[in-house]
């Protein structure tokens, strides 16, 4: 047995890529050598900026030798079937055996497989690898056909044991595998042999290259926190960053600057951004102040002066990026409103749907219509729909898409617009997935639910429905959005009263509701059974009666009840197609001829009158609770009564009070939906 | 490992000029139309296609109307200049001689941190993609490094390596200025000593003013319809010339007029009269004139055809 170590030295591998690759290098290799017999202990892959590594433990020495067997055609089969078979095994009708069978002599083949060397099956299988790897995108250079994420410039592979290390023996376009790696580009650039793992890992730190990016991310991330800490600061976390900035080092030194004053009142979103996305820097918060005062970034190397001339220059395009920033933000701060508005009018939303403009009145249009049913002031939620979208023609959502809204709410508050309109302009866009929080402000939820609900009926009316696995205009979110404003904030507005909105539409939004309400964890057949009431284009009420349905069908007098219904129901659906009448005219208590009848007749005019009410009220758990009732009556009933009674009239008359059971619980939900 | 530090604008780019020619670069000379960037001079554009080797470099002024600032900002202009390099085929060591040039303009590689950022490269007009990175210096990006694997729609074998220093931001850094117009364009103790203000703060100004408020519309749209069809009339000649009887296809001619509507583009851009859906049909349109002299590009020795 002996370990593989492998690595594939190039020019930088995008920070995006390398933990994909790592794990995608592990498996191709791992995968191969076990196809090929040779099964190992344990593996892992490491990844940096220049170099993919993977260490084997634990490989077989040889693949094992193989013995198969196969029966082939009769002895006296047609020459043509035999020629067939020793194509296929790769023998001659000497080598195969003749054995005698119940119908006739048979040839056999048995074929064996010879074990192979552990670095014969390497050198075949890691090119194959290389030239197949499954990069997002990949590229030639120079002359060269071999396409890599960027240049590949050496290949190091060895299998080591205590014995010592061997290199195995391969080339892919030119490039020949050895026992040789390099450090740091700037520090260390020299290459040097290795001949095993641990040699490897200690000579790339002597070498300054930290070859795990765990370690990279901890190293990055203690180093920064204790900066911070040590100012009485607290680093602002970014996981993704943290990622991101530990693929673009190999030996992380961590360094903290200042941001100028003038950038101090600068909107705190807007200093993160712009640190982030173009310096990748992380913010650094006063938590006295509640500013970010101060930034880290993480340089790539050590320097004579600890990092001094790396700061300065860092903080140097920090301060011209901001000063970027302040430019936009100062302008925008020039710019009323209506004119940013304006300028909305040349911006195409979509080629059928009109301009920016066109939108934006139609969800004014909508919001104001929508205010009295979410209890805004109309001529303040017209106005912040207005301007709900200024900011998308600001210099600073130019520069910065992902501030959008946020921005909108800053300039309306600098223009001394009321407060519920500034944060209209930033919650309108929420809540933009199944976490995101809604917004409860009267004023924010009429827009946000106008633009949401403009932009469904819109793409609806042109026909660009979202299919399969595409949803180009995000309206499922949309749907989604509609959904949570409407019931977190108990909303009642029929959909279908909204301009626009056809049953279509309000399918899509039974369906987004059922994938929601099963997260929840409301079963979807209790949803079908509500979907079949009237009113179920009042989201709010429709889930009303399905949480209520589904607590009471989880209760013992829930099931129960349910089997009796079912029971009943089929009764009755049987009676009546073998009858063709419909038995729901009424029973009569005159042709009652026992107690357990009486009692059901009975119990049926208590629920009825307890029942119409609370559905009136909208109170369906007593409802529920009512028609919890009837579960003892019904199962005496079917217990003691036989339905078809000798006597017709005695007969329908059953029946009949089977029909009052479907007519009393089907004014709650449609029980026939229901499963179990 | 440092070289002495430049003092001025044109000692850098003067460095540049000598590195790269000492590397076995033809130092060519801007080419003498505006354009968007140093990618469009013909030496990169049309010397990219082809199986023919190729090694040049030289400054290209480019014109981005929409950047114009008025010569106010520290770092923004709508003239700038940009130094290009273009090796066909790419040389295994392109990254040490990118970083062989920073150490000639007076970079110390021992005291600043240069990084290989992912950033693909990707001109719709041209219709070409490449792979490769920004380079930054102490977090300043300082050049695009780019391998091409598209150009006008055709796959680029061999593939070269290019390299685009944007020279002010460059210079700026390495001489430690803030603000663009500060930086001294000669030498500062020469008799009549010259800032980077001096020679170009007047025009920044008046093409601020031009490219945004004044720049006849209708004239540049008539214009842009005009390269179009001349591009297109100067390809659907016959490739032998009746007067000479020679074989001369007129790619250069024909490619002039497809800088010329990618220009007019960019200035009724800035003019802000093209709609966001307008703006992908004229780039499909500029895209086809390019596509065009790419086609005819590689139907001339240059482009690597065979009689």
């Amino acid at each position: 047995m002996a370990d593989l170590l492998l690595e594939l030295f190039s020019e930088e591998i995008p920070a995006r890529m390398q933990q994909r690759a790592a794990t995608d290098f592990q498996k191709l290799v791992t995968n191969g050598l076990v196809e090929a017999g040779l099964t190992y202990d344990s593996a892992a892959a490491f990844v940096t900026p220049r170099r993919l590594c993977l260490t084997v433990c634990g490989v077989l020495a040889q693949s094992p030798t193989t013995r198969t067997e196969r029966k082939g055609p009769r002895v006296d089969a047609p020459e043509k079937a035999i020629e067939g078979f020793l194509r296929g095994v790769g023998l001659t009708k000497e080598q195969l055996e003749i054995r005698d069978e119940k119908k006739g002599q048979v040839y056999f083949a048995l074929i064996e497989k010879q074990g192979r060397p552990a670095a014969d099956i390497i050198a075949e299988l890691v090119p194959d690898v290389i030239r197949n790897f499954p990069w997002p995108k990949s590229m030639r250079w120079g002359t060269g056909k071999l396409r890599w994420v960027r240049p590949l410039h050496s290949i190091l592979c060895i299998l080591h044991d205590e014995s010592g290390a061997e290199v195995v023996p391969f080339d892919v376009d030119g490039i020949v595998a050895g026992n040789q790696t390099r450090g740091h580009r700037f520090h260390a650039p020299d290459a040097f042999p290795v001949n095993s793992f641990d040699a490897y890992r200690a000579g790339l730190h002597k070498a300054f290259v930290q070859l795990d990016s765990a370690e990279r991310r901890n190293h990055i991330w203690a180093d920064a926190t204790n900066l911070a800490f040590a100012q009485g600061m607290e680093v602002v976390e970014d996981a993704g960053l943290l990622n991101e900035v530990a693929g673009l080092v190999e030996w992380p030194v961590v360094l903290m600057g200042d941001i100028a004053d003038d950038f101090l009142d600068l909107p705190p979103e807007v200093l993160q951004s712009s640190m982030r996305e173009h310096q990748k820097f992380f913010s650094v918060k006063n938590p006295k102040t509640g500013r970010i005062e101060k930034f880290i970034t993480v340089a790539n190397r050590e320097t004579a002066d600890q990092g001094a001339t790396i700061l300065a220059g860092n903080q140097k395009v920090l301060f011209a990026r901001l000063s970027d920033a302040k430019f936009f933000w100062e302008n925008d701060l020039r710019v009323p409103l209506s004119d940013m508005v304006a300028k909305l009018a040349n911006v195409t939303f979509h080629n059928k749907l009109g301009t920016e403009a066109d939108r934006i009145a139609r969800i004014a249009k909508l919001a104001r219509a929508l205010a009295p049913v979410v209890g805004a002031d109309a001529d303040l939620a017209g106005q912040a729909a207005d301007l709900a979208k200024a900011d998308l023609s600001s210099e600073m959502v130019y520069e910065f898409p992902e501030l959008q809204g946020l921005m909108g709410r800053y300039y309306a508050q600098a223009a001394g617009l009321p407060q519920e309109v500034a944060n209209a302009c930033e919650q309108h866009y929420s809540p933009l997935g199944p976490s995101d929080d809604v917004p409860s402000e009267p004023v924010s939820v009429a827009v946000a639910l106008a633009d949401k609900l403009d932009k469904l009926t819109g793409f609806w009316a042109i026909d660009e429905k979202p299919t399969g696995s595409k949803d180009p205009f995000a309206l499922r979110r949309a749907a989604l959005g509609v959904i949570r404003l409407l019931l977190e904030n108990d909303i009642r507005l029929p959909l279908l009263t909204v301009e626009g909105l056809n049953e279509d539409l309000l399918s899509f939004f039974h369906d987004r509701l059922k994938v929601y309400l099963r997260d929840q964890g409301i079963p979807h057949d209790v949803i079908d059974a509500c979907l079949s009431m009237a009113g179920n284009d009042d989201l709010t009420l429709l889930v009303k009666r399905a949480t209520a349905l589904a607590a009471f069908v989880k209760t013992d007098d829930g099931t129960n009840l349910l089997q009796g219904y079912k029971r009943a129901n089929n009764i009755l659906s049987q009676a009546e197609s073998k009858d063709g009448v419909e038995y729901s005219y009424g029973a009569d208590i005159k042709f009652s001829e026992t107690d357990v009848e009486n009692a059901l007749f009975a119990a049926l005019e208590t629920a009825n009158t307890q029942i119409k009410p609370a559905l009136e009220a909208e109170d369906f758990a007593a409802a529920m609770l009512a028609m919890a009732a009837l579960r003892a009556p019904i199962d005496a009933f079917f217990e003691a009564v036989q339905i078809n009674a000798d006597n017709d009239i005695v007969r329908r008359n059953r029946l009949n009070l089977l029909g009052e059971i479907r007519k009393t619980m089907g004014a709650v939900a449609d029980f026939t939906k229901l499963e179990g | 490992m440092s070289a002495d530090k430049p003092r001025s604008f044109q000692e850098i780019l003067l460095r540049l000029q000598a590195y790269w020619a000492a590397q076995g670069c033809a130092v060519l000379q801007p080419y003498d139309m505006e354009a968007g960037a140093g990618t469009f001079h013909p030496a990169t554009a049309l010397r990219s296609l082809g199986s023919k080797p190729w090694a040049a470099a030289y400054v290209q002024p480019s014109r981005r109307p929409t950047d114009g600032r008025y010569g106010e900002n520290p770092n923004r202009l709508q003239h700038f200049y940009q130094y290009q390099v273009l090796i066909k085929p790419s040389p295994p060591n392109f990254q040490e001689l990118y970083l062989g040039s920073l150490v000639a303009i007076g970079i110390d590689m021992d005291m600043h941190d240069i990084r290989f950022v992912e950033d693909d490269w990707e001109s719709p007009t041209l219709g070409a993609w490449g792979l490769g990175w920004e380079v930054w210096c102490d977090g300043m990006e300082v050049s695009q490094f780019t391998y091409f694997q598209q150009v006008g729609g055709y796959d680029c074998k061999p593939v070269s390596g290019e390299l685009t220093y944007g020279l002010e931001r460059l210079a700026m850094y390495v001489l430690g200025v803030d603000h663009v117009m500060d930086m001294p364009f000669n030498a500062p103790d020469a008799p009549i000593p010259l800032t980077y203000g001096d020679v170009f703060r007047q025009t920044e100004a008046e093409y601020s003013r031009w490219n945004f408020d004044v720049a006849d519309t209708d004239v540049l749209l008539q214009h842009f319809i005009d390269a179009e069809n001349e591009c297109k009339n100067i390809l659907d000649n016959p490739e032998v010339d009746p007067k000479t009887g020679k074989r001369i296809i007129m790619v250069h001619p024909a490619y002039d007029q497809c800088i010329k509507a990618s220009h007019l583009f960019n200035l009724l851009d800035a003019r802000g009269v093209i709609s966001v859906t307008e703006r992908q049909a004229y780039i499909g349109r500029v895209r086809a004139l390019a596509k065009a002299c790419a086609d005819a590009f590689v139907l001339t020795e240059a482009g690597g055809w065979a009689a």
